[in-house]
């Protein structure tokens, strides 16, 4: 699993990564009420909005750690949102997204370079 | 002697305190009755109208004509009467105590206002009736309009804009039309970080995108940031003045030369217009379009949420490009101007269907003339001195997040003292409630931490703002002392305990439906 | 001064307290060039006799609807609105309320807003309804970006028979923000015509129902079209009171669908405030422009009301939001609630029902007049009529004989050539003398 400054995560299954927001994120929003998920075939680049998580008093933007196609949305979400809070970093995923450069993927924080990161906040 | 023993017992009895556990046998509070929804009062087929029976039929009208029911239940009139009173008891208002919403300027409204704008003459009066049967009403708009004008200094006013977010909208299509017709349509608004959310929002309906200009330590639109943002793409910048620190802006001229060196118009947030009316005009700062709430400075009531009214006045410059209608002096009397041609050839189109508020210009312009320019002119000093006194005597407890120098209409704290406290704004501003006040605005502006925005407004006497200081201050040492569990638990005394609001956001529920199976007799038979 | 409760003493006492040595040190961030020392050249303060004196005559001057015999309507309609509506919005916790964003104080204006929402609902046939919006025009202007939002397509159909400064409204509005506005060709039955121009670039068509000529449209064969070329149906409605008769947008297949809910509730008022009504499907609703207001419960488990989905508004998205709008119509929706929890579903049906009999008698009567046709065939509470001559001339003329007999389509739509036709309405509160007052002196007026 790598991670962004903006607090996304991902993880690489062949091309496919999938994304979400890091646990450190779900904590600071607080409780998650709806997530706007991107459509299936959606093209995104690097740093383009992917999706908007909402909690009651903010929207935030979520960035595409990646470029690449959007192969899957988690539809789960609209019905239980709670599960961006209850499992940030498993079932509460925002998307899956077919890449095109694996390399990006390598040259994102891994584990200890995001928590070092996180205690400079 | 006689000695009659019966009767009534006259004192209280001597018991222990029930603990804050007590709850009614029915739901209640007292007098507060536990009000069900007219949907569930088993109301279908009931009315609180007497109707002359239909003479005729809709059989020409053929399919066209409903055959579902709609779902509508009544109410016979005394029922209607109590339901609506007894909601009405769980709201607060400004006739029942200071309402220190910062930035929304909760006033006294007179009632003088009501009756007025309740003449059959004004009430009764149609949109679109012949001229010459509206000559009071187009008159009436006229010495608004005058009075407006002149109290802003400022050459035009558009009236029609139904609220102070629908005056920036028209403001902002003033500036574009005007760019637009210099063959110079530019793309970028420039807003301060501490602004209302309607001035981003409203940059971004217009169709311009929106970047942020910094602030000064003390409160300010940082002057050198504002320079290096300004550029042949801006059209505009949009300042609240004074702004929503509760500052004036002192730079606000330099503002204005920037601007207009740049190519780009002032459009001027008026929502805080209430701390200098008749004493300032903001024509002489540099404006060239403000919204006038006339829900705030001029004392239409807020009626829980609207309506309100947002008049813009407007600079040379901007004049030509205002929406159609507009009164016009004409040889038989008034007349409207109503579309946008020939002389109105350049107006940049139409906000809404009609002339925009009469009710509350009726009741804005009788608040105008009670006060007239001697009183309006000691509405701003004294809503300045009010909330410079709240700021003076609360200081001690409490800090405010700019100290230095004096505030305009609305002192504005931050957090920080109720740091370790384990309490938070939020916290602080429930537990107000069960003291009998409503809460100051809270988290806004955004720019300072868990802020706390004090509006008193003029029309508190000095005992009322000696009463809430006293809250406020009890309160804090409340805080500070540990009592957490008055603020985590709060508001207890209210006709509602804290809300759930996620869960309202998460299962959303905005309309009533019957229980599945129990549908009441019209909506079963769908 | 009545409205101020300081006296001198409170505030020297208070400079004393602030450390000032005079108001004007209060003022000291203002730049001396814009400080005005001396009060405006404006009339200086009044009491509240001498007001009632200077407003009375202003009122004085106008004419009320009900002096007399009077047909005005084209989107603003005179009805009876009982006395307990009247007090009702005058409570203090009502009138003198904010927007309910302490849900813990401010139940009263919550939960009538839950019902205002529930009845708007019902009455359109749609999911869900706001918390209301400025006015009808607005609404439509609103709903026209919000089909922007849904389909991500910038193309909007007006049809001919809407009311042309909804139109105007719309064009405004909309096409600020950057979508292409096609206004159809006004005409009587102009609606069928929208489909025609639906193509996959459409995000909408907006058809009202009874149009701005008064004609009633059953408009499932346009909703059919507009969906299947992935549009939305908009249906604009200007006379609330029609949804007692007539179909609702919502069983006719609109997605969305706004009105103009004056006529419920609420005076005439020389055009405002009024009070937009916005519904729509349930799956739109996080596009939704305006408040809404959702059940929930508090600490102790008890059901209540609170402000909710705001992350779509303004003070929360800021650029991002669904609209710029703020304060909306909070105590005309109260007024609107009230009167329509009088009516009631019997109580709504035959006020609708007696509109629409007052408007047959109307247009009986003056289609009985030499020279006149009545255009609409299928109408609620009001029709449209063609006159053998100029229809403004015709309305001052008829002024003079004490009859207000309506609105000239010229005065709404100068450029459409239909100076001859006068659009007439009838509700519960006109009189069957007054129709045949107004049919005899039109009969008397054609053949001078």
């Amino acid at each position: 699993m790598r991670f962004t400054k903006d607090h996304e995560w991902v993880s690489l299954d062949g091309d496919v990564a999938t994304i979400g927001i890091t646990a450190y994120a779900a904590e600071q929003l607080g409780d998650v009420v709806f997530v706007e998920t991107p459509d299936v075939g959606k093209t995104v680049a690097a740093g383009d909005g992917l999706a908007v998580v909402e909690s009651v008093k903010a929207a935030s933007d979520v960035y595409a750690p990646l470029s690449g196609e959007v192969l899957e949305a988690n539809g789960a979400l609209a019905e239980a949102p709670e599960t961006v809070n209850q499992a940030p970093e498993a079932g509460g995923w925002f998307a899956k997204v077919k890449i095109a450069d694996a390399s990006a993927y390598e040259a994102l924080m891994d584990r200890a370079a995001y928590d070092a990161y996180l205690e400079t906040l | 002697m006689t000695m009659q023993t019966v009767g009534r017992p006259t004192r209280p009895e001597d018991v222990q305190p029930l603990d804050a556990g007590f709850t009614s046998l029915t739901g209640g509070r007292g007098l507060l009755q536990d009000e069900a929804l007219i949907f569930e009062r088993d109301g279908w087929g009931k009315t609180g109208v007497d109707l002359p029976p239909v003479e005729g039929s809709a059989d020409d009208l053929g399919d066209l004509v409903r055959t579902r029911p709609i779902g509508l239940p009544g109410l016979s009139e005394p029922e209607a009467m109590r339901h609506y009173v007894r909601l009405s008891q769980k709201n607060h208002a400004i006739d029942l105590a200071l309402y220190p919403l910062g930035s929304c300027t909760m006033k006294h409204n007179p009632r003088l206002n009501e009756k007025m704008a309740r003449l059959a003459g004004f009430a009764d009066l149609h949109p679109m009736a012949p001229l010459a049967t509206i000559q009071g009403a187009l008159t009436l708009m006229d010495r608004l309009s005058h009075w407006l004008k002149t109290l802003t200094g400022m050459p035009a006013v558009a009236l029609s804009p139904k609220a102070g977010a629908h005056g920036e909208l028209c403001g902002l299509l003033a500036i574009r039309a005007a760019h637009e017709a210099k063959g110079d349509p530019r793309r970028r608004v420039l807003v301060p970080t501490s602004a209302h959310g309607t001035n981003p929002a409203t940059a971004a309906f217009v169709g311009y995108s929106v970047t942020e200009i910094a602030q000064t330590d003390d409160g300010r639109v940082d002057l050198a940031d504002l320079a290096a943002k300004l550029g042949p793409d801006v059209a505009a910048i949009m300042v609240t003045n004074p702004n929503t620190c509760g500052l004036f802006e002192r730079d606000i001229i330099e503002i204005a030369r920037l601007t207009h060196e740049a190519g780009a118009y002032f459009y001027c947030d008026g929502a805080n217009f209430n701390a200098i009316v008749g004493r300032v005009r903001p024509g002489d700062l540099g404006v060239d379009a403000m919204h006038i709430n006339l829900h705030k400075t001029f004392s239409t009531p807020h009626g829980g949420g609207g309506p309100g009214a947002g008049p813009v006045v407007l600079s040379e410059a901007l004049a030509p490009f205002a929406p159609a209608p507009w009164v016009v002096h004409g040889p038989d009397g008034l007349t409207l101007v109503e579309e946008t041609v020939e002389e109105a050839a350049q107006a940049f189109g139409r906000m809404s269907a009609f002339h925009g508020q009469m009710g509350m210009f009726v009741r804005a312009y009788a608040y105008m003339r009670s006060h007239g320019a001697d009183g309006l002119r000691q509405v701003a000093e004294d809503a300045v001195l009010n909330a410079n006194y709240i700021k003076a005597r609360l200081s001690g407890v409490m800090t405010p997040a700019f100290p230095e120098g004096p505030c305009m209409h609305e002192a504005l704290f931050d957090d920080s003292w109720l740091e370790g406290t384990g309490v938070t704004t939020l916290d602080f501003a429930k537990a107000m409630i069960d003291e009998g006040f409503h809460p100051m605005t809270m988290y806004f502006p955004l720019v300072v931490h868990g802020a706390m925005l004090i509006e008193p407004t003029e029309t508190e006497s000095k005992q009322e703002l000696d009463r809430f200081c006293d809250a406020l201050i009890a309160l804090a040492e409340a805080a500070k002392a540990g009592d957490v569990d008055r603020f985590k638990g709060a508001p207890y005394l209210a006709p509602m305990r804290r809300l759930d609001e996620t869960l309202a956001a998460r299962k959303p529920r905005l309309t009533w439906k019957p229980e599945p199976g129990v549908a009441p007799a019209p909506l079963a038979a769908e | 001064m009545r409205y101020l409760p300081l006296t001198p003493d409170d505030r020297a006492q208070m400079l004393g307290v602030i450390g000032a040595a005079t108001i004007d040190d209060l003022f000291a961030d203002v730049p001396a060039a814009a400080r005005k020392s001396e009060p405006f050249a404006l009339q200086h303060h009044a009491g509240e006799l001498e007001v009632e004196r200077e407003l009375s005559a202003l009122a004085g001057l106008n004419r009320a609807a009900g002096a007399g015999p009077f047909f005005c309507g084209a989107g603003a309609y005179r009805h009876h609105v009982p006395a307990t509506v009247d007090h009702i919005i005058q409570r203090s916790e009502f009138l003198t309320s904010y927007t309910p964003y302490q849900p813990e104080i401010a139940q009263g204006t919550l939960q009538v807003l839950f019902e205002f929402q529930t009845q708007v609902a019902a009455l359109t046939g749609l999911d869900v309804a706001n918390a209301s919006m400025y006015d009808g025009s607005t609404a439509c202007a609103e709903a026209v970006m919000m089909a922007r939002r849904v389909t991500r397509r910038k193309r909007a159909v007006l049809s001919g028979g809407l009311h042309p400064h909804y139109a105007a409204t719309t064009q405004t509005i909309a096409h600020a923000e950057g979508m292409d506005i096609v206004r159809q060709a006004v005409a009587l039955d102009a609606e069928a015509a929208v489909i025609d121009a639906i193509d996959s670039e459409t995000a909408c068509v907006v058809v009202q129902t009874p149009n701005v000529f008064g004609t009633a449209t059953d408009v499932t064969a346009i909703a059919e079209a507009a969906h299947a070329a992935g549009a939305l149906l908009i249906v604009v409605t200007t006379e609330a009171v029609s949804y007692g008769l007539l179909k609702s947008p919502g069983e006719m297949g609109a997605d969305i669908a706004v009105a103009e809910g004056q006529s419920i509730g609420n005076a005439l008022n020389f055009g405002g405030p009024y009070i937009g009504l916005f519904t729509c499907r349930e799956k739109l609703v996080r596009q939704m422009p305006g408040r809404l207001c959702g059940e929930t419960v508090d600490a102790e488990g008890r059901r209540g009301f609170v402000l909710t989905l705001s992350t779509r508004e303004q003070h929360i998205r800021r650029d991002k939001a669904t609209s710029n709008i703020c304060t909306n119509s909070g105590l005309c929706a109260l007024a609107f609630t009230v009167h329509l929890s009088l009516l009631g579903e019997t109580g709504l049906r035959q006020l609708a029902a007696i509109n629409h009999a007052k408007a047959q008698r109307l247009a009986g009567a003056l289609g009985a007049v030499t020279g006149v046709e009545v255009l609409t065939r299928r109408y609620f509470n009001e029709i449209a009529i063609r006159l053998p001559g100029d229809a403004a001339r015709m309305v001052e003329a008829l002024l003079e004989d004490g009859i207000v007999a309506g609105v000239p389509f010229s005065r709404l739509d100068p450029a459409a050539g239909l100076d001859d036709v006068l659009l007439c309405a009838a509700t519960e509160t006109t009189l069957d003398e007054d129709i045949d007052a107004f049919a005899q002196a039109l009969s008397r007026r054609i053949g001078q």
